[in-house]
């Protein structure tokens, strides 16, 4: 078992830390206060090549593995969490759902522009009455022919007006009769069809420099090419797109404790009270202390469940536990870090407050911690077991995400 | 018999440049360790009067080298001239200033005569007839001892600014040698010269002089009379505590830097801020005008070599981690301070 | 040196660039001296950032007009990871030039080093280099490589104003102490960059993926026909200045003008200015 991360990746690590902190970091703060996401951030992060890191090269993408999406995530949110997001819904919500269930045609026409960056791509579940419960879903795809008709709302939609395709779940059976989570289908949704509206929401507490909105569908006809997998299979694919979400926003958490981590040395270190620095009283070292515990637990977790998916092994409980952890650990690292920092981490001045007001969200989204206390109670007790599933992510192999393949240059979608 | 020590005047089209008067102090400091006199090195085209202005500054004598293609600097044919007149003269030490063309000079001298080069010099002892130079390393957070104990002339260049300037004395006279060479052909041709683009960064800066709230405190600037509004008044007088501030800058060739308060309070732009919002930097000199010091400030200059702060409070925080402090009127200590900046540095 | 006009891709305009780089610890280091020797503790070694801007200015000579950038390095085994960084930023091709001859080099055992490897990759056009290393900080090495060459040694470059294959000459900027001089030479030239050349561009992934896996070889003094001069130079001393306890030396005089003689004479007498 190696404990150690290859020399590629390190650098990768390093390019993405130097972007972060060299592009986003001087300007974070006056974004965030404007509560708009500047307009450099995603076509920088697709002139890098960052929006498409692991998918594989024949599909535009940078044929990284799992593991480097991951140590990507967390680099990113140590500057800022809306950088992570936008890999959360592009990447692991939609990019990855294309590589696990789509067909050829839709990887074609679908997931290489968005490795290329030349796409967009965002994630529509949630809706306004509608978070937890998915199977209640309010949304419709009805059936017309070769088309289906959409309706509905999402709501909470991070990148809702920047997303040029959206994954779009939606009740297919319309009936009463049958098992709400076999109702549902998949949608890859682009953004510019008639009947489609969309909006900014702002007055969030964090993810301010990000975007989040929502999308109004009235009418939209999609041609059934556009189903993801197959009629009824939605709930599924939405579990396991959470799979990969979920998995980044463990990454990028940790990546938030460490910064909370960082922030909060370098400050014990220059404030000095009583006659000296307040690194050396005890109760400031024990702060010091749980935030290095938490953020190498939760390394540890979201490293092996990114090892995981490379080995093609199903990770829903140990995505699960890592996100539960290192989500709930953030939010204590940063109001430490606050507390450390005394009346100066009350004030946007220094970072802090910003990863606390960050993490908060993490906690709700991809599956509140209520919801993933009950995953892991229940993997415990036996009485939730992974089912099988008709497609599963690949697993990592070098030869395949490294071939150039067929991905030709340049190609641009409808 | 010849001095056993040149000095190497560097000068820029004919003029010379301070720093070789203090190369000249340098080589005065181990020249009498060495029983030796000093020689100045001239080398250039219509640069005689160089050769007068050493001897002032305490050289014993000077040798000229003259070609109209030595005009401009070019430093393959001052290295072939400079070479020639050591393998004749045969000194045990060359020293120069350290500037850009010095660098390349003496770095090619060093490959023509088989021997060491050591740039930067802050001090120089001689140890067993040989010169021990000290030298900064890894940004100076290091000092290095160099020396080059069997290979000559030894060639040392000594850092701007770490030996004083002598006073001249035009009384002084000394035996001159002049002569005309022939360079050969170069492969270099100087096509102009033109100014320095912009001003200095703030993280580039190895001197920043910063403004703080204090700069717009003087009761006795009255503003125009079209100025009525209080806070355009006082954004006014900030302005000219800032003009005193930029004026200093210039003296110093340092980066104006500002504090938050300073900067939230409208006299300035954000992109002077220096601190925990603004830029970090670490300049070797920091000098701190009218700032009281809170941690935010401090967090982004605290890392700077050598912190001088002028403040009216002389409880200000910012006087426990200055290295030298002037309690005082910004308004008036900033031009004097500038004025005894410009007589020290010649300009 | 009369050469043939045919560089990488045959095309007339290809330029063949080297550029010498080195590997030094993070600037941001805490250096300190542990028996006699230097020590930045675990803080990582990096590609020197000068070399950097270098190796930007390389890759963009080349992506102007065509041929190939070749990266060196003195340096041991861990300076492999430096020539990645150059390899992943771009460059074509990397060597490291490592002997033990070279150890307890100054700089004319470098410089002889790295003419060596330039002329056994003759023929070139250009040789970059950043102005200086951060570690050992003197700034001759690009001249004296010039001057053992006999080509032409431009440091100090801001601007890379314009590079003529055809007619085989550069025309840059150099950063002086009184300003700008531009100046015009023959190549092959020697050239030294500073940061005004302008921003190096961070590897790109396929970039990394290629370096990591780039087999680099080693060439030893006797590899470039090369018998390592003797260092002319030695350290007798180390010495890490003590961290002065900040005691706040307050200046007062009767008059400002005398306060800031006093101060001015002060800081002079510290080597502050």
């Amino acid at each position: 078992m190696e404990f150690r991360i290859s020399d590629e990746q390190e650098m990768v690590v390093r390019m993405v830390r130097d972007f972060g902190q060299k592009e986003v970091l001087p300007i974070i703060r006056e974004w965030d206060r404007r509560q708009e996401m500047a307009p450099q951030i995603l076509p920088r992060m697709a002139e890098l090549g960052i929006l498409g890191i692991c998918v594989p090269e024949r599909y535009g993408g940078q044929g990284f593995d799992y593991l480097t999406l991951g140590l990507v995530c967390e680099e990113l949110e140590a500057v800022d969490s809306t950088l992570r997001v936008v890999m959360s819904v592009h990447m692991g919500l939609n990019s990855l759902a294309l590589l696990q269930w789509g067909t050829e045609a839709q990887r074609q026409a679908f997931l290489i522009p968005q490795a290329r960056g030349e796409k967009i791509a965002g994630f529509g579940l949630t809706e306004p009455g509608v978070g937890s419960d998915v199977a209640a879903m309010a949304s419709t795809a009805r059936r017309q022919g070769e088309d289906y008709l959409l309706n509905g709302e999402k709501m909470w939609i991070s990148l809702a007006t920047k997303a040029h395709h959206i994954l779009w779940f939606a009740r297919t059976d319309l009936g009463s009769a049958g098992d709400p989570h076999d109702g549902i289908s998949a949608f890859l949704l682009e953004t510019d069809r008639p009947g489609v509206t969309r909006g900014d929401i702002h007055g969030k507490l964090g993810v301010r420099a990000g975007s989040t909105g929502w999308v109004h569908c009235q009418d939209v006809r999609l041609p059934a090419a556009n189903r993801l997998g197959e009629e009824g299979e939605g709930f599924r694919i939405a579990m396991s797109c959470l799979d990969n979400g979920r998995y980044t926003v463990a990454a990028g958490a940790t990546g938030l404790i460490r910064a909370s981590l960082d922030a909060s040395l370098r400050y014990a270190n220059e404030r000095r009270a009583f006659g000296r620095s307040i690194s050396g009283f005890q109760l400031i070292q024990q702060k010091l202390a749980v935030m290095v515990q938490s953020y190498e637990a939760a390394r540890l977790l979201y490293l092996r469940a990114g090892w995981m998916k490379n080995a093609g092994l199903r990770n829903t409980r140990e995505t699960s536990l890592a996100k539960w952890y290192a989500t709930d650990a953030s939010f204590a690292a940063a109001s430490e870090a606050i507390q450390i920092h005394g009346a100066y981490g009350y004030s946007d001045e220094y970072d802090v407050e910003r990863y606390l007001r960050n993490s908060r969200g993490a906690m709700i989204y991809e599956g509140t911690s209520e919801i993933h206390q009950l995953m892991q109670a229940g993997y415990a007790l036996g009485t939730r077991k992974d089912a099988q599933l008709r497609c599963e992510l690949p697993a990592y192999d070098p030869t395949y995400w490294r071939a150039p393949g067929s991905a030709p240059a340049g190609r641009r979608t409808t | 018999m010849a001095d056993r020590i040149f000095v190497y005047i560097d000068h820029h089209l004919g003029e010379a440049v301070v720093a070789s008067w203090e190369a000249l102090y340098a080589a005065s400091t181990i020249a009498a360790s060495m029983s030796s006199g000093v020689t100045a090195l001239v080398v250039g085209d219509g640069v005689r009067s160089l050769a007068e202005e050493a001897i002032a500054h305490g050289a014993s004598a000077a040798v000229v080298r003259e070609s109209p293609s030595l005009k401009d600097f070019r430093p393959e044919l001052y290295a072939d001239v400079v070479s020639g007149v050591l393998k004749e003269s045969r000194p045990e030490v060359l020293v120069l200033p350290t500037t850009g063309r010095t660098r390349e000079l003496g770095a090619m001298v060093a490959v023509d005569l088989d021997t060491g080069v050591t740039p930067d010099a802050i001090a120089l002892e001689v140890e067993e007839s040989a010169v021990v130079a000290t030298r900064p390393i890894y940004a100076g957070k290091l000092l290095t001892k160099e020396v080059s104990r069997t290979r000559r002339p030894q060639i040392v260049m000594v850092r701007s600014r770490a030996f004083p300037r002598p006073t001249p004395d035009t009384a002084r006279k000394g035996p001159v040698d002049v002569a005309a060479v022939t360079p050969g052909a170069s492969a270099t041709e100087v096509l102009g010269y033109r100014a320095s683009d912009g001003g200095v960064s703030l993280t580039d800066a190895s001197v920043i002089v910063s403004g703080g709230r204090g700069v717009s405190n003087n009761g006795r600037l009255t503003p125009p009379p079209e100025i009525t509004d209080e806070k355009q008044q006082e954004i006014w007088r900030a302005h000219q505590g800032f003009e005193l501030i930029r004026q200093m800058a210039s003296v110093l060739g340092a980066a104006v830097g500002a504090s938050r308060a300073a900067v939230d309070a409208g006299y300035i732009p954000y992109s002077n801020q220096v601190g925990q919002t603004g830029k970090v930097v670490a300049p070797d000199l920091y000098i701190a005008c009218g700032i009281s010091g809170a941690i935010q400030h401090l967090a982004g200059m605290r890392t700077s070599k050598t912190i001088v702060a002028i403040n009216k409070d002389p409880e200000a925080p910012i006087f426990k981690l200055a290295r030298f402090g002037i309690v005082g009127d910004l308004y008036e200590i900033v031009p004097a301070l500038t004025e005894a900046f410009r007589t020290q540095l010649g300009k | 040196m009369a050469r043939p006009r045919l560089g990488a891709g045959g095309q007339e305009d290809d330029l063949n660039i080297v550029v010498c780089v080195k590997q030094t610890p993070d600037t941001a280091a805490t250096v300190t001296v542990e028996n006699g020797k230097v020590t930045w503790g675990d803080a990582p070694l990096v590609l020197n950032p000068w070399d950097e801007f270098a190796v930007e200015q390389s890759l963009r000579i080349k992506e102007a007009h065509g041929g190939k950038v070749t990266v060196i390095s003195l340096g041991l085994e861990g300076a492999r990871e430096a020539l990645k960084q150059a390899l992943a930023m771009g460059c074509d091709e990397a060597i490291l030039l490592q002997d033990p001859s070279f150890a307890a080099a100054d700089t004319l055992v470098a410089s002889a080093a790295l003419a060596a490897a330039l002329r056994k990759l003759d023929p070139l056009d250009l040789a970059l280099f950043g102005r200086t290393s951060v570690d050992s900080d003197t700034g001759v090495t690009a001249a004296q490589v010039a001057r053992r060459l006999g080509w032409p040694s431009l440091t100090l470059v801001a601007a890379v104003v314009a590079v003529d294959p055809q007619g085989r000459t550069i025309e840059v900027e150099r950063m002086l102490e009184e300003g700008r001089q531009q100046v015009r030479a023959q190549l092959p030239a020697v050239v030294s960059v500073v940061k005004e050349i302008g921003e190096p561009r961070y590897p790109s992934f396929m970039g990394i993926r290629k370096a990591s896996k780039a087999e680099i070889p080693t060439w030893s003094a006797a590899d470039m026909g090369l018998q390592a001069p003797s260092p002319a130079v030695t350290w007798p001393a180390l010495i890490a200045p003590p961290r002065v306890n900040t005691h706040c030396e307050m200046i007062s005089a009767d008059s400002p003008g005398e306060a800031a003689a006093q101060l001015v004479q002060r800081l002079m007498e510290e080597k502050v200015l």
